[in-house]
């Protein structure tokens, strides 16, 4: 029985959430002496108010919609993958060993490449929490955790020993080269105002026909079909003649690949180089991102817009604000996860209690 | 096996009637969306009685019952306990007010000890132990008062479900409740519990308690209750005197038409065997042997009716048919084996070797409660061609079928896009028989096929099994229900304890000797 209509559960109660989020952000401001509005001001303005601030908010939010997939996909399968940080710095090893061993002609063979690289790369991160998951039964939240450290480990002794050119003092891989180079939006996009600086780029677009692909795997396939019946009940499942094994590993395989797909963004369109925590957070903003699009692609699109303007109009503010610190916006960006993924039955309870008396009143 | 005990006519009930009515609801109506699920009820439930409520699924008792709990408002309409009109916003103010309820599906916590479920949530002061003391007196008195006994130190996880509903009954008298009220107990009792448990009801009904009895079982309502009033779709259709009345009229005040309380059936016409079971053994993870050496043949065109109290192995048994379980032994399926380990051993291929399979617990496994009914219908059969196109379902196909199998299953409301939770028990199981009748398996698995089930639907579900036999399929029945066992099956083998006790025909046995050897004695040496 729906005590509210859908429009109110998908955007009514995420707008009052996030609503909340900024006030008692505003809150905060004010209580270290600064102008609330001037500052949400300078946030908003930052985020979408140029074709700057666009540049880099969809820039952000590109992976974040690659992370909040890989979460997202995951949780149709009642799996929580906490290893998106691992697996997408997994990805741009596969990313960066993609771009710089094949002396690539031209992006367009390039990036489809990338995308193998960095899918496989990813995808074979979260296998092995996967297989212990489905055989042995450990955890795939402890075991993910566990492999988001083993990642950066490995990753920061690969960079130092193996990959650093050879004489610098940067532990980073060589640039890519020319070939392997993914148009940014100054290139395609120069005409709606991106500057040379963007780091958007055609990534972007792979993020969203990923959305795509997803709400088509998960809605309309027979997989799909499997993974939320399995997500709902692992005994009904079974009945059903669907393999525990199969499906866990196949959601973790696609849900790592999704991850790994990050780094195409961050390490092959932006960096262009592999670096030492090329992920920066982006694996567990993806978190917060797939909780409050609800796990659905499009929900996922427009949490990974917010978090990527918020990400960006943070920047903004932390240079406009000098009294606003980098601590100051990360609690900003603290308080609108907590509102939207921790504390959405608080809202809940009350919306609901509302649609139910509006619907007394009017029948 | 106990038998059923008669009621006698009970002057005391009619003498306190004199007061103030325990309960009584004024114009009750509730409506969720376009289902009226409540019109305009009204009922006196006297002091000190037990009154029945019977109906089909879906007749509304369940809504009702929760309007009175405090889970739903009413729309209009007045609750007057003990006279006094009294607002019931949440289950809270129904305990305060001397409500206490008895789930279907038991509200207890597995890893806490009985005791400790009794005191949840009321607890007095911070400290535990004061009010647990106070517990374990009152469990002491009722134990002897009302043989409501129960280990208070055991926890739920090791009961059975019996003994689990006994947890509840105490869990409500913990609260100070008047008024107890019941929705289907006895739907998870074995015969000799259900007997225990009205035993229970009439010594609270002696001490002036009020005991409201949900169920669709008339044999329980003429059995216990000293009124019974009568749903049928939403709406109170009677309130009478149990002495007054007879099982047939109440039937016939539930469905509106007469019923048959019998199949009518032709004598079968076995054909070959087709399901052969040598030799089945399965040991459970806690390494107790469930079923041990099952031997059985089911043949086309006839019913196996598998009779015993539940717990005895019946369970494993569909499970390891059903590919669910694995098992040791031998299972062939028209001559060919079938695995019984491994990854070859599951639904899917079972499904493809020709077996469909109605579980016992159709929330557990039956049905996914979140998803459509027209995502339900393809639910196993989910790589079928017909319900595919490629790697894609083919949702159109799977909505057209539904709506085909709903038709002809009369599931009501007729709407493919509602979830299964959305449905009534009687209709979840019509969703999913319809699923594994027109499959036009070889061999069918129904577990408890009317559990749950109102007496109209029951007719219905009968029917269905018995024209599979008579196109030439072989049934595998599993019940608790001996009256079901009877009316159906062509065989019964009896199980108790994971081995089949014998098999007889219907007309050969009675429920005396079949009694007695679902309790582990041999029937032959009578």
């Amino acid at each position: 029985m729906d005590t509210m209509p859908r429009w109110a559960d998908i955007a009514l109660i995420p707008l009052i959430n996030l609503a909340l989020a900024l006030l008692v952000s505003a809150l905060v401001i004010a209580a270290i002496g600064e102008n609330p509005a001037e500052a949400m001001g300078v946030m908003i303005r930052g985020a979408v108010g140029s074709a700057y601030g666009w540049g880099y908010t969809l820039y952000y939010a590109t992976n974040f919609i690659f992370t909040g997939l890989a979460v997202a996909v995951a949780f149709h399968a009642r799996l929580f993958n906490i290893g998106g940080e691992g697996q997408a710095a997994l990805g741009g090893l596969g990313v960066a060993l993609v771009c710089l061993m094949v002396p690539w002609p031209h992006w367009s063979l390039a990036l489809p490449a990338a995308v193998i690289g960095g899918a496989l790369f990813g995808a074979a991160w979260a296998a092995i929490p996967a297989w212990l998951q489905a055989k042995r039964g450990s955890h795939i939240v402890i075991t993910t955790i566990m492999f988001n450290f083993i990642a950066s480990a490995l990753l920061v002794y690969l960079l130092v020993n193996v990959l650093k050119v050879p004489g610098s003092m940067a532990p980073e891989t060589a640039r890519f080269p020319e070939g392997a180079r993914l148009p940014s939006a100054y290139d395609w996009g120069a005409w709606m105002g991106f500057g040379r600086s963007a780091p958007l780029n055609v990534a972007f677009f792979v993020a969203l026909a990923c959305c795509v692909l997803v709400w088509v795997l998960i809605w309309k396939t027979r997989l799909g079909y499997e993974i939320r019946a399995f997500g709902q009940s692992e005994p009904a499942a079974k009945y059903a003649g669907i393999r525990p094994v199969r499906i866990i590993m196949i959601t973790m395989l696609v849900s790592g690949a999704l991850a790994g797909l990050m780094a195409v963004n961050a390490v092959q369109g932006e960096a262009e180089r592999l670096v030492i925590d090329s992920v920066q957070g982006a694996g567990f903003v993806g978190i917060a991102v797939a909780l409050m699009g609800r796990s659905h692609p499009v929900g996922v699109l427009l949490a990974a817009l917010l978090f990527g303007a918020l990400y960006q109009g943070g920047a903004e503010l932390e240079f406009e604000m000098p009294a606003i610190s980098r601590e100051m916006i990360v609690v900003i960006q603290a308080l609108v996860i907590l509102f939207t993924g921790a504390l959405d039955n608080m809202v809940r309870g009350p919306v609901e209690g509302f649609f139910r008396r509006l619907r007394r009143g009017a029948a | 096996m106990a038998t059923v005990t008669q009621t006698e006519g009970r002057p005391s009930a009619a003498a306190l009637s004199q007061t103030a009515p325990a309960i009584e609801l004024r114009g009750i109506s509730k409506a969720f969306g376009a289902v009226q699920a409540n019109k305009d009820i009204s009922i006196r439930v006297e002091r000190g009685t037990i009154h029945g409520i019977i109906g089909e699924n879906g007749a509304g008792k369940s809504t009702l019952m929760s309007i009175l709990y405090g889970f739903y408002k009413a729309d209009a309409g007045d609750i007057l306990i003990g006279g006094t009109k009294t607002d019931i916003p949440d289950s809270q103010a129904a305990i305060r007010a001397g409500i206490g309820m008895v789930f279907q599906h038991f509200k207890l916590v597995e890893n806490f000890t009985v005791l400790e479920n009794v005191v949840l949530g009321a607890e007095e002061g911070a400290f535990l132990r004061p009010s647990l003391a106070k517990a374990r007196r009152l469990l002491v008195d009722l134990a002897r008062e009302y043989e409501l006994n129960v280990d208070p130190d055991a926890k739920i996880e090791d009961l059975g479900v019996g003994m689990q509903q006994r947890v509840e009954i105490l869990k409500a008298l913990y609260r100070q409740a008047d008024i107890l009220i019941l929705d289907e107990p006895t739907g998870v009792l074995t015969p000799s519990e259900a007997d225990h448990l009205f035993r229970i009801l009439r010594g609270l009904r002696d001490e002036g308690k009020t005991i409201i009895l949900i169920t669709h079982k008339l044999r329980e309502i003429m059995d216990v209750t000293d009124n019974v009033s009568v749903m049928r779709r939403g709406e109170m259709t009677a309130t009478v005197k149990t002495a007054e009345t007879s099982p047939t009229e109440l039937a016939e005040l539930m469905v509106g038409r007469k019923v048959l309380l019998r199949v009518d059936k032709t004598p079968a016409q076995p054909g070959p065997v087709v399901l052969k079971v040598e030799n089945l053994r399965v040991t459970d993870e806690n390494g107790v042997e469930r079923l041990r050496s099952i031997n059985l043949e089911v043949r086309a065109g006839e019913i196996l009716g598998v009779a015993g109290v539940a717990g005895n192995g019946q369970s494993e048994l569909l499970e390891v048919l059903g590919g669910i379980t694995e098992a040791t032994g031998t299972v062939t399926l028209n001559g060919h084996p079938l695995q019984l380990s491994g990854p070859e051993s599951d639904g899917r291929s079972r499904r493809q070797a020709g077996i469909a399979h109605v579980p016992e617990d159709r929330h557990r496994l039956g049905l996914i409660l979140d998803f459509t009914a027209w995502e339900n219908t393809g639910f196993g059969y989910q790589d079928r061609p017909d319900y595919t196109n490629g790697a894609l379902m083919n949702q159109h196909a799977l909505r057209t079928d539904t709506e085909g199998k709903m038709e002809r299953f009369d599931v009501r409301p007729a709407n493919c896009w509602l979830h299964a939770k959305s449905f009534s028990g009687g209709n979840q199981q019509k969703i999913v028989l319809a699923r594994e009748i027109e499959r036009n398996p070889d061999l069918l698995l129904v577990g408890q096929p009317t559990r749950g089930v109102d007496i109209g639907a029951i007719e219905f579900i009968h029917q269905r099994l018995i024209e599979l036999r008579d196109a030439g399929k072989a049934i595998l029945l599993v019940s608790v229900e001996l009256d079901e066992i009877f009316a159906l099956s062509d065989r019964i083998a009896v199980i108790f304890d994971g081995r089949i006790m014998g098999e007889r025909t219907p007309d050969q046995t009675d429920e005396t000797e079949l009694g007695m050897m679902m309790a582990g004695m041999d029937g032959k040496a009578r």
